[in-house]
């Protein structure tokens, strides 16, 4: 039985490959409960496959995954069903079904997970109250098709925690939005993570958005974000750093500012 | 040489291992049975029209092509029994099928393509369902149970458009005697070949078009190019199967 201490998902020299293009190079970390992870790379480093290889959608050509103190390498698909019923996922566009409107959208994993059992009288509340918790009570009967990029980016995020997940994992959540909407939709994952202490992985190309992840706790009382008391500190996030699938700094905000490395250096921004 | 054929045969191999996994998951449950019954009204009454047309102008064009050839023996008579067979054994299932691939792989492969590049289907394995079971297995069932009753309402309005031809239009022979002759002439071997072949022609149908849809990749480009292969590997596959069914029944 896992306790504590035992790492909810950690790469252990994984490897994948396209054909005979490798994707991955030995990537190995270790991501404990409660702790956050920004994945930061450039495009076709090899992020998106990194999530993708902790879900299961794809199977690494070497290494190991462990998810919850278990193998699940070599898991059969049903074994993964079970496993991914545990894990909350964003993906780059929001993934959202465009033939199902946002409360079936959202109330997707509830019917289907495994685990989950749902009963179909607890379905609607809780999807109600994971839409007011990404401020989109209304949308209720809307399209994806209705919605702006950053809309189906928050009914994305709230499909994902809507089970109440103990990990979650996001997909570049911020790319192609303007700033003021990556900074709400930053600040959600944020207060998804706080509120719930979440094990958090986020991949992205934007530095800014794990420096809020990294800096910023969710306040409750206050109903928003506050700086953490030495403005990084406390919220146990690191960084990982991708350039083409190998992994090329590991460690945290502080640590990734010193950097003399040039290609890790590029993703800090100098004033 | 090796990468010229390694393409292909990997082609091939991912779709023998979606037709395993989709032939053995119409007994694995869950049964989304809201799926089956749309695909099947998408499939069986959203081709209504097109198998109805094709099917009433096939009878027609063979009662009328046939009427000149009979009148060189005198044997006008018989234009009945040779709209029948040809249209149960063959024209009837060939005909239906195309209508079936162009309609419906197409549709297959450019909706669950259009799913594939969006990462709907991503989405859906990592909430917890197999987009075999979900999105292919529906598919293959209606139109394995669908396309055989397209075919016989083919049939049948193909018949009715031979006896037009050839009884109103041209009257080479009585209605009486028409429907007689071609009832008559129609064997059990006859109808199990007109049955069996839109059975096979349907797994084809599904499989293929859920196939290229789930390979699609780059774009909207991608699910056009997924589309017009569906299609194109359907139609082919449906003419090589209407040949060695043919030959099958031929010997027995």
């Amino acid at each position: 039985m896992p306790d504590a201490q035992t790492p909810q998902l950690a790469f252990h020299n994984v490897s994948f490959a396209f054909d005979e293009t490798p994707v991955l190079r030995n990537v190995s970390f270790e991501l404990s409960s409660g702790e956050t992870l920004i994945v930061l790379g450039a495009a076709g480093s090899g992020k998106t496959v990194l999530l993708k290889t902790a879900l299961g959608l794809l199977r690494p050509t070497q290494g190991r995954v462990v998810l919850f103190g278990a193998d699940v390498t070599a898991g059969s698909e049903r074994e993964w069903f079970d496993i991914r019923s545990r894990i909350g996922v964003l993906f780059q566009e929001g993934g959202l079904f465009d033939s199902l409107d946002v409360a079936d959208n959202v109330a997707y994993p509830l019917r289907n997970q495994p685990l989950r059992q749902c009963p179909e009288e607890q379905v609607l509340p809780k999807v109600e109250e994971s839409l007011k918790f990404v401020d989109l009570g209304h949308t209720l009967d809307k399209y994806p098709s209705e919605l702006s990029g950053g809309m189906r980016r928050r009914v994305g995020i709230a499909r994902a925690i809507v089970t109440q997940p103990e990990l979650m994992l996001y997909d570049s959540p911020t790319a192609g939005l303007d700033p003021i909407t990556a900074n709400i939709i930053v600040a959600l994952i944020t207060k998804g993570r706080d509120v719930r202490n979440a094990t958090t992985v986020m991949v992205t190309h934007r530095f800014q958005d794990g420096e809020i992840l990294a800096g910023f706790r969710y306040d409750t009382a206050a109903g928003g974000l506050g700086l953490t008391p030495d403005h990084r500190g406390d919220t146990q996030t690191r960084f990982l750093v991708l350039r083409e699938g190998e992994m090329v700094f590991l460690g945290t905000q502080a640590e990734l500012e010193a950097s003399q490395d040039s290609y890790v250096s590029k993703f800090v921004p100098h004033t | 040489m090796f990468e010229l054929i390694k393409r292909p045969i990997l082609t091939f191999q991912g779709f023998v291992l979606l037709s395993v996994r989709a032939l053995r998951g119409i007994f694995q449950k869950p049964y989304y049975w809201d799926d089956l019954f749309l695909q099947m009204d998408s499939l069986g009454i959203g081709s209504l029209p097109v198998v109805i047309l094709t099917g009433f102008f096939a009878g027609c064009i063979m009662a009328l092509q046939m009427a000149r050839a009979l009148q060189t023996y005198g044997a006008t008579s018989q234009v009945g029994q040779l709209v029948a067979i040809t249209l149960v054994r063959e024209m009837g299932p060939v005909l239906t099928a195309l209508m079936v691939a162009g309609r419906n792989a197409s549709g297959m492969a450019s909706e669950l393509g259009s799913m594939k590049v969006t990462e709907q289907i991503d989405a859906m394995r990592a909430l917890g369902t197999d987009p075999i079971l979900k999105l292919v297995k529906p598919r293959l069932i209606a139109t394995a149970i669908l396309l055989p009753l397209l075919t016989i309402l083919a049939d049948f309005i193909g018949m009715i458009g031979g006896w037009m031809v050839s009884c109103v239009m041209l009257s080479l022979t009585t209605s009486a005697h028409y429907w007689n002759t071609a009832w008559r002439i129609l064997e059990y071997n006859d109808l199990a070949q007109g049955l069996i072949k839109p059975f096979v022609f349907a797994i084809v149908i599904a499989l293929v078009g859920c196939f290229y849809g789930m390979e699609a990749k780059g774009g909207t480009q991608g699910v056009g190019l997924a589309t017009t292969r569906a299609v194109v590997v359907a139609s082919v596959w449906i003419v090589v199967l209407t040949f060695i069914i043919g030959r099958v029944f031929v010997s027995l």
